[in-house]
């Protein structure tokens, strides 16, 4: 996650700064500062309870009860699991998270390329290419998401006419069930293949050229130093993008929620974990069994989190 | 930026195989911006001209009307204001929050600091979405739904922010602040005017992050505000309708005008917005 990228240059950083807090001049000082360090915390704390503590709290209670139509809420036990066990929606989200994530992860070996031939030595327009790769990274997901929908339009929509120009008929590929989750992921891709290239080529550049001068120098053909230099040693930033992808996979929203939108039944057969939640708790007002969907939500998160780090064992080589 | 790589490979070699580069790379470009392309292309058509079958590349004429339109239409105007009022009242109040709780927890000693450290850790893990429903329930019983209170409440503090500046002001040297403090600064002065400007590109680096991610929030927006004027612009692209159907072409300016700012954001300050967010990762 996130940490894992914060954490490596904040192990640089104390490196470099050997006397930080409690080092040296520190020493003689009181044992702490008195009231000024909960003056400062304090603001970011209040709205951490009131925000964030409490409804944690809050959820895991909701997700015992059942709500009524007109507010108030019941203890139902466990009612709410058993339901999140046998509900076919679940499972059709989950079957759709991993079809999107087993899409955008294939985006990764074309980051890994383009990053590559970005960070060329003598290549000019870096800069260039940059932005346009990067661009979608930054524009607001509603505004691209309302483009693409046009541009997938079965009928009239640029992709198919440019499909059908290479003699390939397009499918509808928002009102087809099973076809929508791809077009959406595909869009996913769009929208982060910029930021994964900067984290791969960040990977690339950290491995030493001296390397390949030795494969060269040996007769190593382009493909066997990727495959023998690069992809080993890149894995750390592999494994960070993987991470990310899986953890996004389960949260897509908003492409969702604007290329298909919200009542279709096309959406309903391609929705992820998070939107069944919105839906749940938003549109049906079902908030005690959305609270559930949302812990389960957690739990997932935080096994495929522990999961990939017990597998990084196996494949990560950190230089 | 030469390498030793590169003496290794006469000219010859490099150039050629640097074009191919930049075929790939190019026509890989051309993919990536294609939409904007299309985007301001339907922009300026008839809506006719849009549905047209085979599609149109040019519009017959620039019709600059589909941008009066948007104005007309639907409340465009309020919607830009209240996404430029969500964001920056947003950003400001994190980073500020943040540089002073980053500071306490890098920098000072008090008791529990450990404990408090680990919670803003823990609910790094934690989904956001999961506590949408309370947070809904609390901005609902303060009467703040549809309004700008309602919409940056709980997006005032950030974890995320608070470890990011901590991180940062880690890695600062501290010796200013120990002169600082023998010459008799108290921690205020001490953080205000010598640790807040040394972390500038700190602050700078989270403010576009907070800027780029409030710019483009649809989830708690869409939630919380149901009345047009109050939406800002990502709710109101969301559930946009013309008042005849769909008109595609002002939908297209409407989504154009509402990323120009943050596009022109980038080009203008590109390295320090990549390298602003590809040294967070991403914030999800």
């Amino acid at each position: 996650m996130a940490l894992s990228q914060i954490n490596r240059t904040s192990s640089r950083g104390r490196t470099a700064f050997p006397s930080g807090p409690g080092g040296g001049l520190r020493r003689g000082r009181s044992k702490n500062d008195g009231v000024a360090p909960w003056l400062f915390i304090l603001p970011t704390f209040l709205g951490i309870g009131i925000f964030f503590l409490w409804p944690m709290a809050q959820s895991v209670y909701f997700s015992f009860t059942e709500w009524g139509a007109f507010g108030g809420n019941t203890w139902t036990g466990l009612e709410n699991y058993r339901r999140l066990v046998s509900d076919a929606d679940v499972l059709g989200a989950l079957m759709n998270t991993v079809v999107y994530a087993g899409v955008s992860l294939l985006s990764i070996p074309v980051a890994i390329y383009l990053a590559g031939l970005i960070n060329r030595p003598g290549l000019r327009f870096k800069g260039l290419f940059r932005t346009l790769y990067f661009l979608p990274v930054i524009t607001m997901p509603a505004a691209v998401s309302i483009v693409w929908r046009i541009m997938y339009n079965g009928d009239f929509g640029i992709i198919n006419y440019l499909l059908s120009t290479v003699g390939i008929q397009g499918p509808y590929w928002l009102a087809t069930p099973g076809v929508a989750i791809i077009a959406v992921a595909l869009v996913g891709i769009w929208t982060s293949l910029g930021m994964n290239m900067i984290i791969l080529g960040a990977g690339l550049q950290g491995i030493p050229t001296e390397i390949y001068e030795a494969a060269e120098l040996d007769g190593a053909s382009p493909w066997r130093q990727f495959r023998a230099i690069t992809v080993p040693l890149l894995t750390p930033s592999i494994f960070f993008v993987t991470v990310m992808t899986v953890i996004g996979s389960f949260k897509v929203f908003d492409l969702l929620f604007v290329m298909l939108g919200a009542g279709n039944p096309v959406t309903q057969a391609s929705q992820t974990l998070v939107y069944l939640f919105y839906d749940k708790a938003f549109i049906a007002n079902d908030k005690g069994y959305a609270a559930a969907i949302g812990l389960l939500l957690l739990v997932l998160i935080a096994l495929v989190t522990f999961l990939q780090f017990r597998l990084q064992k196996k494949w990560v080589t950190y230089a | 930026m030469p390498s030793t790589t590169v003496t290794l490979h006469n000219g010859r070699r490099r150039y050629a195989s640097n074009a191919g580069a930049y075929v790939v790379l190019g026509v890989g470009g051309l993919v990536m911006v294609f939409p904007f392309i299309y985007q301001l292309m339907a922009s300026l058509m008839t809506n006719s001209e849009v549905l047209s079958i085979p599609p149109q590349w040019i519009p017959s004429a620039f019709r600059l009307e589909n941008y009066v339109a948007v104005f007309t239409s639907i409340p465009f105007a309020e919607q830009m204001s209240n996404t430029v009022q969500f964001s920056l009242i947003r950003t400001t109040a994190q980073v500020a929050f943040s540089a002073l709780a980053g500071y306490a927890f890098a920098r000072m000693r008090f008791k529990g600091s450990g404990i408090l450290f680990g919670i803003l850790l823990s609910i790094l893990m934690v989904p956001s979405e999961l506590l949408l429903i309370s947070q809904y329930q609390i901005v609902n019983n303060l009467g703040w739904l549809n309004s700008m209170p309602g919409l940056v409440a709980p997006g005032l503090v950030s974890a995320f922010g608070t470890f990011m500046m901590r991180q940062f002001f880690r890695g600062l040297p501290n010796e200013l602040e120990e002169a600082a403090r023998i010459d008799g600064a108290g921690p205020f002065r001490i953080f205000w005017q010598v640790m807040l400007p040394l972390a500038k590109p700190g602050l700078g680096a989270l403010a576009i992050i907070t800027l780029i991610d409030c710019w483009g929030a649809l989830l708690w927006p869409l939630i919380v505000t149901t009345a047009q004027d109050q939406m800002p612009v990502s709710v109101g692209l969301a559930t946009f309708q013309g008042e005849h159907g769909v008109e595609y072409p002002s939908m297209m300016a409407a989504s154009l005008m509402a990323m120009l700012p943050i596009i022109i954001l980038f080009i203008v300050m590109q390295r320090r917005v990549i390298e602003g967010l590809a040294h967070a990762g991403l914030k999800g």
